[in-house]
């Protein structure tokens, strides 16, 4: 089971007091799928505003990133920069 | 002076015998831009092409009752005129152009105000003529009859439940429930961990302070500037100074309903962008103008439309509260930012708020920052967006808090800095940085032990910018002489022509001279994510590098073929294919031999990689500075300035060095001069740079650079972002220096020597 963290504020719209999840996925996208069958519609907000840090690196639009058994995965906002 | 700390290298490519890559070339740009030749947007003219205007609002916020272009319509040499009718009512739409998304109707809105003018220079109409004057003339016939509204600039007045509410629409995000009614608050973002409230009161040192900044502007010396036309058959084409062709073109598509694939969009030399060019202000008006009369059109901004009408980037209002034990170890942190965010909603401090603790490992915080309209510009990205504001206040924070617990700046910093396997305060655990080698070099630095004079102080301050990486494309072409183009979807702010040419003539075995960088239009090259976010040098030059890759096999191929051996009996050794069995007597074959015999072979030799690079590795800057303060004036020089930064890898020291000492540069001047004044009504008063100060060379001393190397172990060389690193200490370590000077914690920026001189006096 990968371990998902979702800290920031913009994700308790979809997920209420949870901030960490335990989810069966072996890729980016299968744990999208999963958080959006337990939360209807934050998938979408993940795909479009949120970046996932596997392991510390920050990937943004790898939804066939690979995840491993005991990969730790955070969502964060989407970063610009200047 | 510039010193480098290395670590032992794990990128891919980096085997200790580079020949290209860490050199110092003459710059591929050099010769244009000393001489004058380089081509910025405002240098290119057209057969038949119109000079246009913009007629802005004098209001900084009103109702646009009626615009009554009768006037100017009937004035000889006009051959156009826009308002917002020309241009398509945009539903809200989040689209992601390049880099980070906009929401469509408020970047139209900017463009072109829509029934309200949202602030002192909003675009309301606009006009091409054939000459400057008659376009001048032209816009001052244009009647606008307004419905001047109450206004509101400061970002904690906006706050205020009795403030005029800008879009009636805006209802505050992040709450636990949905607001009754409107407000200028358009989102509320939080970070927490641990118990705040119990580490506080198990801590035996507190401090707390509140913040202030002004708005400050990107300060690039080219004015905003665009040549558009749009032909008769529909296809358009566009030449303009930005941060990103292909941001131009998708942004110019979705304000005007066109096909992204009708326009070509041409990157002319760039002066300057440090993230204030990754929007669009022009080009679609010059489009809808040009689109209008069937001639190009050309736009250029003058210096006070820069000020008013592009984006600055956020005033705040800070609070911050640190908590420590006696022996230093910080147990908690309580941050509130509060940022401007101009007219509509997208200020950067939700980037703030997951930089502003990033350098420390404490167990119990909360940070919680709001995004605020007002009646000002809508800010625009600036070096490390947010950061270098939420550092100011962290950082100065940080000093008090070395001060009350009578420990060594570094030491405070060195005892709770974030290392590989922490978790950062934003989410993920830390890998490969170089945060803690960074803070070594300052500690050991000459610069930190050298001794002080009266009124002098010195200041320490830290910070941390994420990098990021994304979509590029790149093309390696070989030329029949065996000299390569490179070719990339990046305009270059920062020295990624050079960068990119190193790259490819590491790979390649030639000297850099023999490789020639290339800017390409949209219709030239495949689609690249605009130059920002530190990401070009990694993400670009991933591609480049994975370009001359596959040159080099295809090489290593056409060179089997010619000297008639297996292709797993070949190497490619310094340019050049080599048999590796001595006994079948092969001569080496050069790339420029491969290269003439190319049509024997296969025909052209070139490379295009298109990708999106993950894994940019984050940079940690520390920097020290020693200021003298004149208790007569309060003002302030700065004598000495060392910056240290993790770089991963310098493909290019000079330019690493060069992006430091600019970031610094850029730092000292928010910290001590630069802010937007607005009078009364609401008006910038100092749109120039007569009055709105940036520093310049006789404000500065010699800015000492120190390059840590901790590569970047996803990137071939094993670089890492390094352009916007550097902006984000100077604010806090000239204020912690100032704090050291006069003996007095100054929490508004700038430092400007009437505010200094005051809080002497109030002694």
């Amino acid at each position: 089971m990968i371990h998902v963290v979702a800290a920031c504020s913009s994700c308790r719209a979809f997920t209420g007091d949870a901030t960490q999840f335990a989810v069966e996925a072996d890729t980016v996208r299968r744990m999208i799928d999963e958080l959006d069958r337990r939360y209807p519609g934050f998938g979408d907000h993940i795909r479009r505003r949120m970046a996932i840090a596997i392991d510390g690196e920050i990937h943004q639009d790898a939804l066939f990133a690979p995840l491993k058994a005991d990969s730790e995965v955070c969502l964060i906002p989407r970063i610009g920069g200047g | 002076m510039s010193d480098v700390l290395d670590r032992p290298a794990a990128a891919p490519l980096d085997d200790g015998h580079l020949k290209v890559v860490g050199t110092r070339p003459i710059r591929p740009d050099g010769a244009d831009k000393v001489t004058g030749k380089a081509a910025y947007g405002a240098d290119l003219a057209l057969p038949g092409m119109l000079v246009g205007r913009i007629k802005r609002s004098p209001h900084p916020h009103a109702r646009i009752v009626s615009i009554d272009t009768r006037r100017a319509r009937a004035l000889p040499g006009v051959k156009a005129i826009v308002t917002a009718a020309d241009f398509p009512d945009l539903a809200s739409e989040e689209y992601e152009a390049g880099e980070s998304a906009a929401n469509l109707r408020d970047l139209s809105l900017n463009v072109m105000a829509r029934h309200t003018a949202l602030y002192d220079g909003h675009a309301v109409a606009a006009v091409a003529a054939t000459s400057s004057a008659i376009a001048d003339e032209a816009i001052a016939l244009i009647t606008v009859e307004y419905e001047v509204l109450p206004h509101v600039v400061e970002v904690e007045a906006a706050m205020a439940p009795d403030a005029p509410v800008l879009h009636a629409h805006m209802f505050t995000e992040g709450l636990a429930a949905r607001p009754d009614k409107p407000s200028n608050i358009a989102k509320r973002n939080a970070i927490t961990r641990g118990d705040l409230a119990a580490a506080f009161a198990e801590a035996d040192v507190i401090v707390e302070d509140r913040y202030v900044t002004a708005a400050v502007h990107q300060g690039y010396i080219e004015p905003h500037a665009c040549v558009a036309s749009y032909a008769a058959d529909g296809q358009c084409q566009v030449w303009s100074s930005s941060q990103g062709q292909f941001m131009i073109r998708t942004y110019c598509a979705k304000v005007l309903d066109l096909e992204a694939s009708d326009i070509r969009v041409t990157p002319a030399e760039i002066g300057g962008g440090f993230g204030g060019k990754t929007t669009v202000y022009l080009e679609p008006v010059a489009l809808a103008l040009s689109r209008q009369s069937g001639a190009p059109v050309k736009l250029v901004m003058t210096r006070d439309e820069v000020f008013r009408a592009s984006g600055p980037t956020s005033a705040s209002v800070m609070h911050v509260k640190l908590g420590a034990r006696s022996d230093g170890t910080i147990i908690a942190a309580d941050v509130v930012l509060k940022f401007q965010s101009g007219a509509f909603p997208g200020s950067p401090v939700g980037a703030a708020s997951m930089t502003a603790l990033a350098c420390y490992d404490i167990p119990n915080f909360s940070i919680v920052g709001y995004d605020v309209v007002t009646n000002t510009p809508k800010v625009a990205a600036y070096r490390a967006p947010g950061a270098p504001i939420s550092a100011f206040a962290v950082e100065s924070a940080v000093d008090d808090l070395a001060r009350r617990l009578g420990m060594d700046p570094i030491a405070l910093r060195e005892k709770n800095a974030v290392r590989d396997g922490v978790k950062a305060s934003y989410g993920p655990t830390f890998r490969n940085i170089g945060y803690v080698e960074t803070l070594e070099a300052i500690r050991e630095h000459p610069h930190y032990a050298a001794p002080l004079g009266p009124n002098q102080g010195r200041g320490v301050a830290v910070g941390f910018w994420f990098n990021v990486g994304g979509e590029s494309t790149a093309a390696v072409n070989l030329n029949e002489d065996g000299s390569a183009v490179v070719i990339s979807g990046n305009p270059d702010i920062g020295g990624s022509r050079a960068s990119m040419a190193m790259m490819a003539a590491e790979v390649l075995g030639l000297p850099i001279e023999k490789v020639r960088p290339i800017v390409a239009d949209t219709a030239s090259i495949g689609f690249s994510m605009l130059t920002g976010g530190s990401r070009t040098t990694f993400a670009t030059g991933m591609a480049v590098t994975q370009a001359a890759q596959k040159i080099v096999e295809d090489l290593k191929r056409r060179g089997a073929l010619l000297m008639d051996v297996p292709v797993d009996q070949v190497d490619f050794v310094n340019g050049a294919v080599v048999c590796l069995d001595p006994a079948k007597g092969k001569a080496d074959l050069t790339v420029a031999e491969l290269a003439e015999k190319a049509a024997q072979t296969g025909g052209p030799i070139g490379a295009q990689v298109s990708l999106n690079a993950q894994g940019a590795g984050p940079g940690f800057g520390v920097h020290v500075c020693d200021v003298e303060v004149d208790p007569e004036t309060g003002h302030v020089t700065v004598l000495r300035y060392t910056a240290a930064q993790d770089v991963g890898k310098a493909i290019h020291p000079s330019y690493v060095e060069g992006q430091i000492q600019g970031g610094v540069a850029q730092g000292v001047g928010w910290a001590l001069n630069e802010e937007y004044i607005f009078d009364r009504g609401g008006r910038m008063e100092n749109a120039g740079f007569l009055d709105y100060r940036v520093p310049v060379a006789s404000d500065l001393p010699m800015i000492d650079t120190v390059m840590v190397e901790v590569a970047n172990p996803r990137h071939p060389f094993g670089a890492k972002g390094v352009g916007e690193v550097p902006i984000v200490p100077p604010l806090a370590a000239v204020a912690n220096a100032v704090r050291g000077a006069i003996g007095k914690r100054m929490t508004s920026l700038p430092l400007s020597p009437p505010k200094i001189r005051a809080a002497i006096d109030a002694g």
